[in-house]
């Protein structure tokens, strides 16, 4: 790890630490947008990390932007933050600087891409977008939009747009976006094949959830661990019933393996965004993510099951993120058509990333 | 192993015919608009005008005598319309626990004047009971319950609290178990009673605890000189540890072990079939496998309660297998459809996912967690 990296992970730790409480968290549940948090990260550069200088970002690489996000998710941090760095990264791979301000994006691959129709200056809006990730307080959305010139990468102001307030089961925002006939007298668009993009957005998504579950998963360790020295039953705490180590040897397992799969998929991303690595990566996470909640809450028991506790901050959020960008069926999908592609005893070319016919195995 | 037999239940015609009936029922009351469809419905699902209907039609306190109240049917009957009613999803919880353990109690423990006057109202689904039995350092190790009565002229004075109360913001009434003499460090079981607390009384004050969704099942609730009358002691004075105890095979072995996540399970089905998703249906084939072995069990130890047979263990070994059954469900079921669980959604896939995905660490816990009873299992089948 780099010493600029520390510095940066440091002070991003110290910016949850203060700005992303448990009293922020459930009051952002409630609709209370967590402006300060926000605008500390703001105000320390740390939205524009992994975007180069020239195209106002603040510098250092992916990687950098990518152990912010586990932070965020072991804070909870109720803000669109991935969405943004995801937003900012498309926008500079196609030389364009970043936006200022809250970005957004859509939150499923089935967003169908808006319309826009040249109107003297501007540009009349149509397109429906459900499932945006804190939509209501994002000042902009990034969508992909059809025009006679053909797709483009379209960057549109949310102020006109109707917002159907909705959330996941951590109840983070997830609302639904119209434009109906819209006036708009400016937007970013830039041209760019809908496919590709659509499929860039799917993977950085994925990836941004892989990361923000691993650091979630690393809470839930913490809380558990915890609760276990601080508990007893029967006289003694109850990390001394050999029930619950091994309730703990599991989740710390599991924890370990989500934390590797994430380092790997964020190396392989800076390469190749579109690696495979990304979907074994998000496959093995949400597993670890169902198994982690199963155990955190049956070691917390009736306590944990509360309100009052923080324990659903994060485990509520891993049931919500394990189906966003993909779930298990769906990544099995991607890896299965590679598969499907092998010729006889070649399993194991695909696990050494050594293969014999690259030009028909995509693995990277 | 004797400790592991269960006996075959044949389910007798009779049942066909009640079961039909609860169905149109059932039937009525979703088109009407009266209930709604809930996973995990014997918790979260609350309505006291469905209680009174089920009493109405002698669907509480089925199986106790008529001179209080009951339809003097059998216990097979009785199962028959609680998992109709789990199937179903309806909101039973308010008369839940009163029909289920309350009434086998006072009809087994119970002064005739307590029978007289609690059997009759619980079978009308008018009178709902909460169970008083953890504690803030009492959970699993239940023995280390400090709630204390004094003895007073004509009655006790009650001080201490209870937590994690399902219901208790519904319930009238508790049995709660206190000591009833000072804990005896050497035998913490002894000088444990069992009262019937009235939850109106001076002195009980109940606190919400929101589960971790925001809803309202259960409660901390404190006892400050509560006065208990005399005639409110249920059993022998200082057996409310054993008596406690017998309460938990009716606790652990029913239908509301295996169904709570029913209704997804059948919401799944309904959408593979539309898709004619075969791949997917074959693991609902497994599950309904599962479902089929365990439901046998669960009828059977409902047979040897019926005859007085001590179940614990195998009743403990049941839940188990049956949380475990229900906390599946939505595992499985979100890799074979592509939705995303939502609480507020209209779809009732993606609803009955996120509720059951929200319910099912409860499943586990309540009424004794997994490690708890693996424990009571396994020195069971050892000391065999
Ligand atoms: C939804 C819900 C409804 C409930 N309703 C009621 C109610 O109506 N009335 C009521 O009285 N109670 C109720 N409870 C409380 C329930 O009975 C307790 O949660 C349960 O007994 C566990 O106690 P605890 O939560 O204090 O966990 P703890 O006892 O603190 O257990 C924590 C963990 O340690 C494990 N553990 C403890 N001791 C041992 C051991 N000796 N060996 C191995 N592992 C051990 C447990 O299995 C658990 O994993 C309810 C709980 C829930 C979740």
């Amino acid at each position: 790890m780099s010493e600029m990296k520390d510095m940066i992970l440091e002070s991003a730790v110290k910016i949850f630490e203060k700005y992303s409480t448990k009293e922020v968290v459930n009051d952002a549940e409630k609709g209370q947008w967590a402006a300060e948090l926000w605008e500390n990260l703001e105000a320390y550069g740390m939205l524009g990390v992994g975007v180069p200088e020239e195209l106002g970002g603040s510098g250092g690489d992916l990687d950098d932007a990518l152990s912010i996000l586990q932070m965020a998710g072991k804070y909870s941090a109720p803000i669109p933050l991935a969405e943004t760095f995801i937003a900012n990264w498309l926008l500079s791979d196609l030389g364009e600087s970043v936006v200022e301000g809250i970005v957004t994006i859509p939150g499923q691959n089935s967003t169908e891409p808006f319309q826009l129709q040249k109107s003297g200056q501007g540009w009349i809006i149509n397109g429906k977008a459900k499932y945006v990730p804190w939509a209501r307080n994002a000042e902009k959305l990034l969508v992909a939009g059809e025009s006679i010139d053909g797709t483009v990468l379209l960057v549109l102001p949310l102020e006109k747009a109707e917002i159907k307030p909705g959330k996941n089961m951590a109840g983070e925002a997830r609302d639904e976006v119209i434009f109906d006939q819209v006036y708009i007298e400016e937007c970013q668009t830039v041209s760019v094949d809908y496919s590709a993009l659509t499929k860039k957005l799917y993977y950085a998504g994925a990836l941004t959830r892989s990361v923000l579950m691993a650091g979630a998963i690393e809470r839930v360790l913490d809380v558990t661990i915890n609760h276990t020295n601080e508990r007893s039953q029967f006289g003694r705490p109850i990390h001394r019933f050999q029930a619950i180590q091994h309730h703990l040897a599991a989740l710390a397992g599991e924890t370990a393996g989500a934390g590797i799969a994430a380092k790997y998929a964020v190396d392989a991303f800076g390469t190749n965004p579109f690696s495979k690595e990304l979907a074994y990566a998000k496959i093995r996470i949400n597993e670890a993510a169902g198994k982690v909640n199963t155990i955190a809450h049956q070691v917390l028991a009736a306590i944990g099951f509360t309100y009052e506790h923080t324990l659903h901050h994060s485990t509520r959020r891993l049931w919500s993120w394990r189906e966003e960008f993909g779930t298990e069926s769906d990544w099995e999908q991607v890896i299965t058509e590679e598969l499907l592609k092998l010729e006889k005893n070649e399993l194991w070319s695909v696990i050494t990333g050594v293969v014999k016919h690259a030009k028909k195995v995509g693995i990277q | 192993m004797k400790t592991l037999e269960i006996p075959v239940v044949k389910l007798p015609k009779e049942t066909e015919e009640l079961r039909r009936e609860i169905r149109q029922f059932l039937k009525e009351e979703i088109e009407n608009g009266l209930i709604e469809t809930k996973c995990d419905c014997w918790l979260s699902g609350f309505s006291e005008d469905f209680s009174r209907k089920m009493g109405a039609r002698g669907w509480i306190g089925m199986t106790w005598p008529k001179k209080y109240g009951g339809g003097e049917r059998s216990s097979v009957e009785r199962y028959v319309v609680t998992e109709e009613m789990l199937a179903a999803g309806a909101p039973v919880s308010g008369h839940w626990i009163a029909d289920r353990q309350t009434g086998p109690l006072l009809l087994k423990y119970g002064t005739e004047e307590q029978k007289q006057f609690f059997l009759p109202r619980i079978a009308k689904g008018e009178c709902y009971f909460a169970i008083g039995l953890s504690e803030p350092n009492a959970g699993s190790d239940l023995a280390a319950l400090q709630a204390r009565a004094v003895k007073v002229d004509k009655g006790w004075i009650l001080n201490g609290s209870k937590i994690w109360t399902s219901g208790a913001h519904h319930a009238h009434y508790s049995i709660v178990l206190c000591r009833t003499t000072p804990m005896d460090p050497n035998n913490r079981h002894a000088g444990m009673s069992q009262l019937i607390v009235d939850l109106n009384a001076p002195g009980v004050t109940i606190r919400p605890i929101h589960l971790m969704t925001g809803e309202h099942h259960f409660n901390e609730v404190f006892f400050e000189d509560v006065f208990v009358p005399d005639g409110m002691v249920v059993g022998t004075l200082g057996n409310g540890w054993a008596q406690g105890m017998a309460e938990l095979a009716y606790e652990r072995s029913g239908p509301e072990r295996i169904l709570s996540t029913f209704p997804l399970l059948n919401e799944l089905t309904n959408v593979l079939i539309e898709k004619c998703d075969a791949k997917g249906l074959n693991e609902v084939s497994r599950l309904i496998s599962r479902l089929w072995t365990l439901r046998n069990m669960s009828l059977g130890i409902a047979r040897l309660l019926e005859e007085g047979v001590p179940s614990n263990i195998i009743a403990s070994l049941v839940k188990d297998m049956g949380t475990q059954f229900e906390q599946e469900i939505p595992e499985i079921t979100r890799l074979l459809v592509s939705v995303i669980p939502l609480t507020d959604s209209e779809n009732r896939l993606e609803r009955f996912l996120a509720q059951s995905i929200l319910q099912s660490p409860g499943f586990t816990l309540r009424g004794g967690t997994t490690e708890i009873l693996r424990g009571i299992v396994a020195k069971g089948v050892i000391n065999q």
